[in-house]
């Protein structure tokens, strides 16, 4: 049984070696099927045809070659003649599989100067077994990263305290930064040093959504910048919101931060104290660009016809207006000065219309207009003031100001 | 939308090295439910970055009122309601003694006449006559022969229209407001563009031998959708919008099955 066994395999690597590029494939197709047969040979409806199938795969792996198979199937016929009575157990098929291999490899030692490959069917112990972590590859390139958030630590972390990978993978270059990142050595520190200026401990994570470049910054340049803003007289507290409120900041070197206070001063001509008021309320203003800032008191100056000092004060109350856009400054204003008739004294002293929605200021006036209400004049009776017309609610608005309902309020921007 | 209860991240089981009992022995698997952190909201992003919606009938920029629209799924109603043939229901303001090129209020000046002869009585007889030009229109494009009782029987309960493409046909006309200079009309109309609408209350103007430019063009009623239904644009929440698609349901339902 044996020696037909040897034989017949003899006489079936014989053939293998004249088609020498299957050899690897066929060597672990065979393996493979060999080891899902000892799988199957429980569920094997004929226990007796436990040894036919390890053949009858073969003579499949013949017919995908193409050139055997007529062997096969006779050899096929020959076996399961002799070999239907025989009850073999499983350990003997596998012994005999096991040779199987050797034979080949010891021809294959023959043709090809490569290692064989271990085999799958060597027995390991158990301990071994255990220390095996089969995971599948992390993907080499990938654009989100969340294939390789269960794998890193760093990335965990970093989700644990709350910042948004979704977010940052959008970024230009940060998502390799921070996989290239190791947590221990380089973030811990400059969290801890975020930390000590002042950022609180929940506002960490979409600090560092908005900036995850802070993370390779080196910390002395950082501890210097900071020293900077403070002989400037920021106090600790201010330099805190800041940082928290604008996360680029710590990212500008001194040369810039310096420039770009400089800028603002001489651009507005407020004093020291005043400017630095301004750059803590709005400190976007610093890490904003300028060209944007110039050209929109630019537009003040000559379009708005607003003199430097009512610039001056508009820009004191809401700093916003320098970092809006010039279209919509243009349109509020037409809207404000030339419909509703408003002069510029009017306007400086209530700059908030700038920063509202011009459908809304809309809306209201032409309510007000439609009630007869409609009176920006101090002077004159039933006079509405503007901080009032755009800040309130609607239905504070409707009940006070207009004093109708909001009904009615609906009824008429449904006719507009 | 986004803030709405998503999947709970899923659990994978993860087999952690335990240390060993007894020194020498085999280190044991303790098997351990971990959260997957790839599906953790932080790392996933918003559930929904982009929604697919369709408009309905045009309404052009200078023009207001009541706008249709589908969200997802509800865009294969569009196409259902588009082939009913509805009506639509404009207001229509305008003003006597000006000509513009583009019919608007807007558009440059072309001429300027007096309008002093115009009465309501001529406004009225000329809404009457364009009426009446219309319907004949209309009965010629609804395809329908008109000696059969089954036209008639149609025209009794007023459902003959066009039920393919056509030009626009205008079903009613009438007056709503007249103080010269100013006017305002209500117009039931068909395969109607707001351009169409401003040139018909030009040609009213020169009809009366004077001469006229639309001030004001507002859809009042899209088919089913009325003023009522519609939300203003501080209404614009995810609430409001639930709540008009759940009231507006069962009138599309309804009038889907009857037309097709």
């Amino acid at each position: 049984m044996a020696l037909w066994a040897r034989q017949v395999s003899r006489w079936c690597c014989l053939l293998q070696t004249a088609l020498a590029a299957e050899f690897p494939r066929r060597l672990s197709a065979r393996s493979s099927t060999t080891r899902g047969c000892r799988g199957f040979a429980p569920l094997a409806p004929l226990p007796s045809g436990n040894d036919v199938l390890p053949w009858r795969l073969q003579a499949y792996r013949h017919v995908s070659v193409g050139s055997c198979s007529p062997p096969g199937s006779a050899k096929d016929g020959s076996l399961s003649s002799h070999e239907s009575n025989l009850p073999s157990p499983v350990k003997q098929e596998q012994a005999k599989a096991e040779t199987l291999p050797d034979l080949n490899a010891k021809i294959l030692y023959e043709d090809w100067d490569d290692i064989p490959p271990s085999s799958a069917l060597e027995e390991i112990s158990e301990e071994e077994a255990v220390q095996i972590i089969a995971e599948p590859l992390l993907p080499l390139q990938s654009s989100t990263l969340r294939d390789y958030v269960d794998h890193s630590e760093t990335l965990a972390k970093l989700v644990h305290l709350g910042v948004d990978l979704s977010q940052v993978e959008k970024r230009q270059k940060a998502g390799q930064l921070l996989l290239n990142l190791d947590f221990e050595k380089d973030i811990r520190k400059i969290l801890l040093f975020l930390k000590d200026v002042g950022v609180e401990d929940n506002q960490l994570g979409p600090f560092l959504t908005k900036n995850p470049y802070i993370l390779a910054e080196d910390l002395e340049a950082l501890e210097t910048r900071v020293a900077y803003l403070k002989s400037k007289k920021f106090g600790a507290a201010e330099i805190a919101q800041m940082v928290s409120r604008a996360p680029y900041l710590l990212l500008f070197s001194v040369e810039r931060l310096d420039n770009r206070l400089g800028f603002f001063k001489n651009e507005l001509g407020l004093s020291v104290k005043k400017t630095k008021d301004l750059v803590i309320r709005l400190p976007r203003l610093l890490t904003g660009k300028l060209e944007p800032v110039k050209e929109n008191l630019q537009v003040c100056q000559i379009e708005l016809g607003f003199q430097r000092n009512e610039i001056q004060q508009i820009v004191f109350k809401t700093p916003k207006i320098l970092t809006a856009s010039k279209k919509r400054l243009r349109q509020t204003f037409d809207y404000l000065h030339n419909i509703m008739g408003i002069p510029h004294h009017m306007l400086t002293r209530f700059p908030q219309v700038f920063n509202s929605k011009l459908l809304r200021i809309k809306e209201r006036h032409m309510f007000l207009t439609f009630l007869g209400r409609a009176q920006y004049d101090p002077a004159q009776p039933s006079y509405i003031s503007l901080d009032q017309l755009v800040s309130l609610p609607d239905e504070v608005f409707c009940t006070e100001i207009a004093k109708a309902s909001i009904q009615d309020f609906k009824k008429f921007l449904k006719t507009l | 939308l986004n803030a709405a209860a998503r999947r709970a991240p899923r659990h994978h089981v993860r087999f952690l090295p335990a240390p060993a009992a007894r020194d020498g022995g085999v280190a044991g698997l303790v098997a351990t439910r971990v959260p997957v952190l790839a599906d953790h909201p932080l790392v996933r992003g918003p559930r929904f970055r982009r929604l697919k919606m369709g408009a309905g009938h045009r309404l052009d920029v200078k023009a207001s009122g009541v706008f249709v629209l589908g969200i997802g799924h509800g865009n294969k109603l569009l196409t259902d309601l588009y082939n009913c043939h509805l009506t639509k229901v404009y207001t229509v303001g305008g003003l006597f003694g000006k000509a513009t090129d583009d019919f608007s209020d807007t558009g440059k000046l072309v001429e300027k006449t007096t309008f002093d002869h115009i009465t309501r009585e001529k406004l009225e007889r000329i809404l009457a006559v364009i009426q009446g030009t219309n319907h004949k229109a209309l009965l010629m494009y609804s395809n329908i022969d008109m000696k059969t009782q089954e036209a008639y029987e149609l025209a009794v309960k007023g459902l003959i229209r066009p039920m393919g493409k056509s030009p626009p046909i205008i079903t009613a006309i009438r007056c709503l407001q007249f103080t010269l200079p100013e006017f305002q009309l209500e117009i039931h109309c068909l395969h109607e563009t707001q351009q169409y609408l401003r040139k018909i209350v030009h040609e009213i103007g020169l009809e009366l031998k004077s001469s006229a430019v639309c001030t004001q063009v507002r859809r009042i009623r899209d088919g089913v959708f009325t003023l009522d239904d519609a939300l203003l644009r501080t209404q614009w929440n995810l609430e409001s919008i639930q709540n008009a698609i759940w009231d507006c349901q069962l009138k599309v339902k309804t009038e889907l099955e009857k037309t097709l």
